[in-house]
């Protein structure tokens, strides 16, 4: 695209947001594990993809579940940029950032919620995290809080792992889990 | 309800296009405008569309509404072409810009017949229903365009 149409885009995007037309914005973010997709609506971050996840897939997914108003504003995420960057390099224990729930409901909302309060650095179970979100019987549920998590990351379900000491699933790939647990742990 | 695709999609694959559209058929200082009044249009309204399938269509078409709204707004038909710019409206063919240049120097319903038709290569129905007439009218307004043209350059 030539400059004068990033110029007129750039245009666009500040008109649709201030008419209310931007119902979600994304734009790409680097990180250590390669390139995160994150997605915010007027009320906070919704959507955070991880490397191993498939762009275009998650963008579809939240044209259907939120709204096709959808816009790439890689000039909107500054405050979403500076927090990671300073996670990643170990001078950030919790983020700051607007949260938008909107793709929980119930008992993964409560548990997602739940995922959110866990301290940097502390890790807890999954049945931990069942009875935590009001239904101790409900692990295999609290294994889908995190593995479909929207938020990764800023709500750290890298944090929740097996009873038994072992590392358990995550949706970057295991690798990663272990590699931002060690992380925490160094810097905590 | 269609399966709309995230909206960026259509910035990304008709953006280009529809800018060139414009300045066919408002000329070059129109057409930034007209650019945001038609994506505006096109994002407030995308939610519900009913039908998916020819979105390039549906943007063009907004586009011409566009144009026509700024011609009216301009109270006044074509831009006169007193001073003739040097660079070419089109990423075409550098002969091609003189042809565009007489293009935007038609009446506003043949210059827009014109470009539907052979910028943006809609067919005679879409052009019909961009332009807000028949099928006939339509077919007339290219025809009379492409009559002038000819006249034009020969």
């Amino acid at each position: 695209m030539t400059a004068i149409m990033d110029r007129s885009l750039e245009r666009l995007r500040e008109r649709a947001a201030a008419e209310g037309l931007l119902d979600v914005a994304y734009a790409s973010a680097d990180s250590p594990f390669g390139s995160l997709l994150l997605a915010r609506t007027p009320r906070g971050l919704v959507r955070l993809a991880l490397p191993s996840e498939d762009v275009d897939a998650t963008l579809l997914d939240l044209a259907e579940r939120i709204s096709p108003r959808i816009l790439e504003a890689p000039d909107r995420f500054d405050e979403e940029r500076r927090e990671l960057e300073d996670y990643f390099e170990g001078r950030r224990r919790a983020f700051e950032l607007p949260i938008d729930w909107q793709l929980s409901h119930g008992f993964m909302l409560r548990a997602r919620e739940g995922i959110a309060a866990i301290p940097y650095g502390e890790t807890r179970t999954y049945s931990d995290l069942a009875r935590e979100a009001g239904n101790e019987r409900a692990v295999r549920a609290a294994g889908s809080a995190c593995s479909r998590n929207p938020i990764p990351l800023v709500v750290p379900c890298h944090r929740v792992v097996r009873s038994d000491g072992s590392f358990g699933l995550y949706a970057g790939g295991v690798e990663m889990k272990k590699r931002l647990l060690a992380m925490e742990n160094q810097s905590g | 309800m269609a399966e709309l695709p995230p909206f960026q999609t259509l910035i990304d694959d008709h953006a280009t296009e529809v800018m060139a559209v414009l300045r066919g058929a408002v000329g070059r200082d129109g057409a930034e405008d007209a650019f945001q009044e038609t994506f505006l249009a096109a994002l407030r309204a995308y939610p519900s569309l009913g039908d998916a399938r020819n979105l390039r269509g549906w943007l063009v078409t907004i586009a011409h509404r566009k144009a026509i709204d700024h011609h009216r707004a301009r109270g006044r038909a074509p831009v006169p072409v007193e001073t003739v710019r040097e660079e070419a409206v089109f990423d075409a063919d550098p002969a091609d810009g003189e042809v565009w240049r007489s293009v935007a120097a038609l009446p506003p319903k043949q210059r827009a017949a014109v470009t539907l038709r052979f910028a943006s290569d809609l067919p005679h129905e879409e052009i019909a229903a961009a332009l807000g007439c028949s099928p006939e009218a339509a077919r007339r307004s290219l025809h009379e365009g492409l009559k002038r043209l000819r006249k034009e350059m020969a």
